[in-house]
């Protein structure tokens, strides 16, 4: 068997040790290092396999198959994966990034009942997404799909004798549903598609992009389509969003690895793989820009308002995957991989810097809530390493130049400008203001959640219990994904430096060979690099201007800042605060209806008519038994009688007919 | 006398009046003896329908399954009788129509 194999079967293998040793054995349970290790390393060891196949890789992509699944006529779907350079890229952020996390979980968990379960669930989730990024057809990446979601399902709801953390849950998991549903439905027209083309029925991505997908006709519309609305279920766009920061009920450590590094940016990835249908359906292109353009705005505002530090970095997500979108939308497919990645090395670090934060601040014992930020402040004395990670982060997220995150907003931003101004599509500038707009939202509620928490007041009395920094294990993930989220943006450097040469990402890894070959804005030409200078120097201003002026005010204000804020803004504030009532009007127009329909219509037909056909039968059967069984007399004379009658019967038809 | 050269349709016609009576008998006595005896009537009836043909056709297999009616015919005589006076030692009776237990 290929060794390439391990990088797929050694999460499941990990995921089935412990699941099947903690079910039976109580003492196994109680092996935390032993668990924990265990699960890291059945992480760790794709992670290193993946590393070697992307430092030897040379132009072509490595297929392995572990076995044929269905085989009938011609069709062949296969538990088959490719190494190209998108999967190979994917994989290193999933399993780096889940690896880390693993280690951290290992010291976040500590003394939790369900130790071995969540790294059960977690080594599943790895294996899941590992099909998802790796099959190279459809039918294993839905499996995959499908897999992240119930893993995600699972850890939500971890903590689930707590009825909120099981309604959120099942909340992620209805909303994910309708989007699997737009999964299916495009499969199917692929698949009906591929046979109609060549006559040969297939599901492999290489087939499907082999194909010729004809400009705005209607399978390429709704095959766009339907696979766009599917990337909204998973990857939390207006307007399946909602079930994310729900999902925030999950422990923080899930946080980081489903719900901001890895399964939100499956629908990325995947939008990414199909990009060679989504750049001929350009009305599609340019309605996934304007959705992630609003999606980016809407999280970003409701994010000023939160107190909740897993609401703020929750709704920070959503708006941060409505940047990728607005990248897919102008045809910039490996600019949005870019700020996949940059974004899980400096969300996964703030995400875990919270766990930290949060595992201190409940270990006080002052706060009713270790997680609302007004009750914290000062933070900086108690915790050097999570303060200094989460810093570097903020600063990264918010797009302060140099760091990572300022490289691949700054490219999407400029890719969309640029399809707006060398495309002509007017839709475009509309994208590009609200991105930029976001971008310093962005920068302030950012800066405004790492300064609640970490400096300001000491809003806490901590009566003896102060607040203590995290074990090596939650610190080192947190050094390492800080580094990254420093360095991470290099390996894009924008194009005006070299041609773009200096651009791995683009240039090297995803750019001019394999799967993502194409960069729609590239057919479209360049813009001049005095534009480029000029977009550069604007959303640096942006994020410097953000940061300082938040930076400011809650020095000078402090928590007050809020109040302030919310009397300048008077009823937006209140609507900011409130989410802007979307789960409110999805149960007026949605649940509700859906539960009227069910008890009013729906279960009157099922007590009336289904039971009636079920008791109906029942009475029937009764009734005419009744009729019947006078036939049984018990007279062995009678029973003769029938006999004779009967084969006077079969005589007389044998004669006569 | 010609009447009384052995043909087919004599042989036969013995058969069926005997199969007749038989079948008259168990759907008309009550006693449960002469019910029994007026099985083996027909039994016998067919029997001898059975080595007629078989005479005629010049084909043993007919006089074979002759053999195979009459182990039958004991053995159902052997299993019958016992029920019978099983019957009796319960109801000092064998009259069928006094045994109707297995009705609805």
């Amino acid at each position: 068997m290929d060794i390439n194999s391990l990088i797929i079967l050694l999460p499941l293998f990990g995921a089935a040790i412990i699941g099947i040793l903690g079910f039976v054995s109580e003492s196994f349970r109680k092996q935390e290092a032993l668990i924990g290790g265990l699960g890291t390393l059945m992480v760790a060891v794709p992670f290193g396999l993946i590393l070697m196949n992307f430092l030897g890789y040379h132009e072509h992509p490595v297929h392995f198959r572990i076995f044929d699944w269905i085989v009938s006529g011609t069709i062949n779907v296969s538990f088959g994966y490719t190494l190209d350079e998108l999967s190979l890229l994917m994989g290193l952020i999933v399993t780096g990034v889940g690896s880390l996390i693993h280690i951290y979980s290992i010291g976040y968990m500590h003394g939790d009942k369900g130790y071995y379960k969540f790294f059960l669930y977690l080594n599943l989730f790895i294996f899941a997404m590992l099909n998802l990024i790796l099959g190279d057809n459809m039918a294993v990446m839905f499996l995959g799909w499908e897999g992240v979601g119930a893993c995600s399902y699972f850890l939500i709801g971890f903590w689930y004798e707590d009825m909120a953390k099981a309604a959120a849950a099942q909340k992620a998991f209805v909303a994910n549903r309708i989007g699997d549903f737009a999964m299916l439905a495009a499969m199917f027209l692929i698949f009906d598609y591929t046979g109609k083309a060549t006559g040969n029925y297939s599901l492999n991505f290489s087939d499907i992009l082999g194909l010729d997908w004809a400009a705005d006709s209607a399978p390429t519309f709704w095959v766009a389509l339907l696979v766009f609305i599917a990337a909204t279920g998973k990857s939390a766009q207006i307007p399946l969003y909602v079930w994310l920061p729900d999902a925030m009920a999950g422990p923080t450590p899930v946080s980081a690895l489903i719900h901001a590094a890895t399964m939100v940016t499956s629908g990325i990835y995947l939008i990414s793989r199909l990009g060679e249908i989504f750049i001929h359906a350009e009305g599609v292109m340019a309605f996934i820009g304007i959705m992630g353009a609003l999606t980016a705005l809407l999280a970003a505002l409701i994010a000023i308002a939160q107190n909740d530090i897993k609401k703020v970095l929750a709704y920070s997500t959503v708006s941060q995957l409505g940047f990728m979108f607005m990248a897919l939308g102008a045809g910039a497919f490996t600019t949005a991989i870019f700020h996949v990645m940059t974004h899980a090395f400096f969300k996964a670090c703030l995400f875990l810097g919270s766990g930290s934060v949060i595992h201190a601040m409940d270990h006080t014992h002052a706060v009713e809530d270790g997680q609302d930020i007004r009750t914290m402040g000062n933070l900086k004395k108690y915790m050097p390493a999570t303060h200094i990670t989460f810093f570097v982060s903020t600063l990264a997220i918010a797009g302060i130049p140099l760091f990572s995150g300022f490289f691949s907003k700054d490219e999407i931003l400029g890719k969309v400008f640029a399809n707006g101004l060398m495309g002509g599509e007017f839709i475009y500038y509309l994208v590009w203001i609200i991105g930029a707009f976001t971008a310093a939202l962005t920068a302030f509620y950012m800066t405004r959640v790492y300064f609640l928490t970490f400096r300001g007041k000491e809003r806490f009395n901590a009566h003896g219990h102060d607040p203590h920094e995290s074990p090596a294990t939650m610190t080192i993930p947190l050094y390492v994904l800080g580094f990254l989220a420093v360095v991470g943006g290099f390996v894009g450097l924008p194009e005006v430096f070299d041609h773009g040469h200096l651009n791995w990402i683009s240039h090297h890894w995803l750019g001019h060979h394999g799967t993502v070959t194409m960069e729609h804005t590239e057919d479209l030409g360049h813009v001049s690099a005095g534009i480029e200078w000029a977009l550069i120097l604007f959303s640096s201003l942006i994020a410097i201007g953000g940061v300082y002026f938040a930076w400011n005010f809650y020095t000078k204000h402090d928590l007050e800042g809020d109040t302030i804020i919310k009397n300048k803004l008077g009823k937006l504030y209140d609507w900011m605060g409130n989410k802007f009532y979307v789960d409110e009007l999805y149960e007026f127009v949605l649940i509700k209806p859906f539960v009227r329909a069910g008890t009013d219509v729906i279960m009157v037909f099922d007590k009336y008519v289904l039971d009636g056909i079920v008791n109906g039968i029942g009475s029937l059967t009764l009734f005419l038994a009744d009729v019947f069984k006078r036939i049984q007399t018990g007279y062995v004379g009678n029973y003769a009688l029938m006999i004779v009658a009967g084969v006077m019967i079969l005589l007389t038809y044998l004669f006569f007919f | 006398m010609e009447i009384f050269e052995p043909n087919l349709y004599l042989y036969l016609s013995v058969s069926a009046v005997m199969f007749a009576i038989g079948t008259l008998g168990v759907l008309t006595r009550r006693n449960a003896i002469v019910i029994f005896m007026c099985v083996e009537l027909m039994l016998n009836a067919v029997n001898l329908t059975l080595v007629t043909f078989s005479r005629f056709l010049d084909d043993a297999a007919g006089s074979m399954l002759v053999f195979f009616v009459m182990c039958v015919a004991a053995a159902e005589a052997v299993v019958g009788l016992a029920i019978i006076i099983a019957l009796f030692r319960n109801k000092r009776d064998i009259d069928v129509n006094n045994f109707n237990l297995f009705k609805w």
